[in-house]
């Protein structure tokens, strides 16, 4: 009697610690959870802050007398003319006028350096396609250089450094009073290639590779990857080759993904003698990385297809493979697309493989087709991101949220996908 | 014809041979009696042309894209004047991508040897030949292909049979394409590698306590030897390896318990997802924030409080990496976690332990071979991570244990060496390979190991 009562007494006396101690594990799980949303919170928010300002560009609209004589042409038609002609005098003039006090030559040099680098090409190229515009006045818009779109956007922000001289400064603040030098919405960044100037350079060229390369590899990867999953569910004798296909396949499954780089290189380009940086390359290794994926989850689909299904054909006398393509691939569809969706998911924001097939280079030109040289969003953002001009920085992020908002939409779609079609048994 | 028009041709052949041979099934079937006399359905004879009509033509389109330039370099090169002639792997591609150049009309013929313009033109004309008789070979096959299946559209030939032969027969070429993935990857690694340790001793390579793969260009310059001492990778790999595991596995495996266990219905089904955004999330924005965000910010703080860290730091690497696998463990760790029988649980607590008793004395021990095959397999992704390094942990080769000095890693050498042109018979692009076989190599052995483990732990409850 009393030993129990002194058991229980222990037991009593204990329970206050071991509530506690039960509280505190329960907060360490709590605590894991915050830990691990708040490190997707920041990722988020701090992507979103860098690059928000991606999406802005700063332009320089003027009043442009284009008048042969400063230019030294008279035919714009001329490519010799053009060449030797001075582009630049009609826009010094112009900014001269907005800024009245700046006189001397070296003054001048200065203002001319607001405006973006290809701001005379931008007046070059519009002669030529409208050679009756020589001799009038226009009102053109150009991009503003880097140095201004940085202090118009950055100014307050430490981590840049502007690198316009006090006089510029006071300069730029005078022409945006005017409103001569405005911000906007950037449409550049989702019209042209890339580009060495951050304000001209955009997205498109990377865009389009992506999605030349996602082609190539969904259209080998899909086909290839449901066809393979349909022998091993449902044809695979049980023997030694079937067992080895298995444990390759799941082996695969997780080769760190830079080792089909390797391959591409090795195999592909340097024994195919295949180019390099072109879309079907990098769709062939990325689809040789996904495959596996994609194996996986339409085994798992058709698996999921019930048995009496299978039975019903076959007693209504279909062959086995009539089965299997009339009924269970239909059936199954679903589960192999949401998988072969993910897959594409997964080689859309792929970069290691794609760097040793020389999808890094630097390219200008809006990819046209599946064989000329192209890069790919993840390895634009790479090379944005590791370039020493501060400009490109914002241009990372703001690439960073596109490929974030295709990934997020791909896999809703995924989930969409699997909610409404597939099939509970 | 480019191979690129010359597929979708053969594929448009195949829909012709399908609609003529299906029509032809009918036609031969109409006097005796309908398609019920046939011994197969219309469809397969029509599916019997087309596969005739595609699959031989496609294959030897395949394997002359495949070969062509190959064969078209060498019979170049052995076109070539003796004085001309490469006496090395090296001159070859450099003589090679001269003529192409000007076969190309990228570079002016007037600089070049009488030779190496003759071979540009020969190349020209092989290129225009080759893309000749590629075309008419393939229509050809295809063609007849397609009118051999014709011949065979009769009422006594099983269509449907030899149709479903062939289908199966693709089918398991497909599903064989997993092993000649690997064989590629094992072909590819090991050749180079063997030609790696033909210039640099195994020995050395895997002993060698300094990694400097600068090649020389004179054999006089100083430093020109070059060191190809793996240690140093292998440390900086590890310590980040390391690093992120210390954040991943105990973050995982709490969130996971707590899911598992404490979180309400509505909780895990916000919780859950949100967590396994940060594996979806792709491994160049983890290389970004590592560099741009988490790298200045442990230099700041390093700073503040009196340490010396590097700008690109392995503890800035390791952080971020930690947190792209926290997913991984804890979608691990919950699996296993929810297949520890429901009867040890309540056991446990009708015997009066707490719920966080039951887990660390009960749950914890029986699922802990599955924990351990989900570590090992974070720990394999983790080794083979390659943008977070290449972007946040740096080049320098150190061996040090100081997770603010830059490191550098497996992976970032691999990347570094091979970006760009290279000539494939220096020691310098060719240690690359033998890199990647070795991480090859640790990778796959750790995901052995893991499946293995996972799997007997499995049938323990099953």
């Amino acid at each position: 009697m009393t030993d129990q009562r002194s058991q229980a007494d222990i037991v009593r006396r204990s329970l206050k610690k071991r509530y506690r101690k039960e509280r505190r594990f329960r907060a360490y799980g709590v605590l894991a959870i915050s830990i691990a949303l708040g490190a997707l919170v920041i990722l988020f928010a701090d992507i979103i802050g860098k690059g928000w300002t991606g999406f802005i560009k700063t332009t320089v609209t003027l009043e442009v007398v284009l008048d042969s004589q400063s230019m030294y042409l008279d035919d714009p038609t001329d490519a010799d003319q053009r060449a030797m002609a001075d582009f630049a005098a009609p826009i010094i003039a112009a900014l001269q006028k907005q800024v009245p006090e700046a006189a001397r030559s070296q003054d001048l040099r200065q203002l001319y350096r607001l405006v973006g680098t290809y701001g005379s090409n931008d007046i070059s190229d519009l002669l030529r396609a409208n050679p009756e515009m020589l001799n009038t006045t226009q009102t053109l818009t150009f991009l503003a250089s880097d140095a201004v779109s940085v202090y118009v956007k950055h100014r307050d922000n430490p981590s840049y450094s502007v690198r316009l001289s006090e006089q510029q400064q006071q300069w730029v603040d005078q022409l945006m009073e005017k409103g001569v030098i405005k911000t906007a919405f950037n449409d550049v960044f989702f019209t042209s290639g890339d580009s060495r100037e951050p304000s001209n350079a955009g997205i498109l060229g990377a865009l389009v590779g992506s999605l030349l390369t996602l082609v190539v590899t969904l259209a080998i990867a899909f086909p290839v990857g449901v066809a393979a999953a349909i022998y091993l569910e449902e044809f695979a004798p049980q023997n030694k080759i079937t067992d080895f296909i298995e444990v390759n396949i799941n082996n695969l499954a997780a080769v760190p993904s830079i080792i089909f780089g390797l391959l591409g290189l090795a195999v592909i380009i340097n024994t195919f003698g295949m180019p390099r940086s072109v879309p079907v390359v990098g769709g062939l290794v990325l689809a040789l990385m996904t495959l596996p994926t994609i194996i996986i989850s339409s085994r798992a689909a058709i698996k999921s297809v019930p048995p009496s299904i299978r039975e019903a054909a076959e007693g209504i006398g279909a062959s086995k493979m009539q089965v299997v393509l009339h009924h269970v691939l239909p059936l199954a569809m679903p589960g192999m697309l949401t998988g072969s969706i993910i897959g594409m998911a997964q080689a859309l924001g792929e970069t290691a493989p794609l760097l040793l097939i020389g999808m890094v280079a630097f390219i200008v030109d809006v990819p046209d087709g599946f064989f000329s040289a192209a890069t790919v969003l993840p390895v634009q953002i790479y090379l944005w991101a590791s370039s020493a001009e501060q400009g490109f920085i914002e241009l990372a992020s703001a690439g960073i949220m596109i490929l974030l908002t295709f990934l997020i939409s791909m896999n809703a779609l995924a989930i969409w996908l699997r909610k409404r079609l597939e099939r509970r048994w | 014809m480019q191979t690129a028009n010359l597929l979708p041709l053969v594929l448009v052949l195949a829909v012709v041979a399908y609609l003529l041979a299906y029509s032809r099934s009918r036609a031969v079937a109409e006097p005796i009696g309908g398609i019920r006399n046939l011994k197969s359905l219309p469809f397969y004879y029509a599916a019997r042309a087309s596969l005739w009509c595609a699959i031989p033509a496609l294959l030897v389109l395949a394997a002359w894209a495949g070969f062509e330039a190959k064969v078209i370099q060498a019979i170049v090169i052995s076109s070539l004047p003796s004085e001309l002639a490469p006496d090395s792997a090296g001159r070859a591609s450099l003589l090679l991508s001269q003529i192409s150049n000007i076969a190309s009309g990228r570079l002016s013929p007037e600089f070049a040897p009488d030779g190496v313009v003759a071979a540009a033109e020969l190349l020209e004309t092989l290129r225009a030949q080759s893309k000749t008789f590629m075309t008419i070979l393939v229509l050809l096959i295809a063609v007849l292909g397609a009118s051999f299946a014709w011949t065979r559209v009769a009422p006594h030939v099983n269509a449907r049979e030899k149709v479903e032969k062939t289908l199966l027969r693709i089918f398991f070429v497909c599903a064989a394409i997993a092993i000649l993935t690997t064989l590629g990857i094992v072909f590819s690694v090991i050749m180079e590698t063997f030609r790696f340790f033909q210039h640099i001793p195994f020995w050395d390579f895997i002993t060698g306590t300094s990694w400097s793969p600068q090649m020389a260009l004179r054999a006089d310059q100083v430093g020109a030897e070059g060191a190809f001492g793996v240690i140093p990778l292998f440390t900086g790999t590890l310590l980040i390896s390391v690093i992120a595991l210390l954040v991943a596995v105990p973050t995982g495996l709490l969130s996971a318990i707590y899911l598992s266990e404490y979180a309400s219905k509505r909780v895990r089904s916000v919780a859950k997802p949100l967590l396994e955004m940060l594996a979806g999330v792709p491994t160049v924005v983890y290389g970004f924030f590592a560099a741009l965000t988490v790298a200045p910010f442990i230099r700041e703080v390093a700073e503040a409080v009196g340490l010396a860290a590097s700008s690109q730091s392995a503890l800035a690497a390791g952080l971020v990496m930690g947190i792209m696998i926290i997913p991984f463990i804890s979608s691990l760790s919950d699996d296993v976690i929810n297949a520890v029988p429901q009867t040890m649980r309540d056991g446990s607590l009708a015997l009066g332990a707490t719920q966080s008793e039951t887990m660390k004395k009960v749950i914890f021990p029986a699922a802990l071979p599955g924990i351990m095959g989900g570590i090992l397999l974070a720990a394999s992704r983790a080794i083979g991570e390659t943008m977070i390094v290449v972007m946040a942990a740096g080049l320098a080769a150190n061996l040090t244990l100081n997770p603010l000095d830059t490191v550098t890693t497996v992976t970032v050498q691999i990347v570094t060496l091979l970006v760009g042109d290279q000539e494939f018979d220096s020691p310098k692009t060719l240690s690359a390979f033998a890199l990647g076989m070795l991480l090859f190599v640790v990778t796959l052995l750790l995901n052995v190991i893991a499946l293995k483990i996972v799997r007997k732990y499995r049938e323990q409850y099953d």
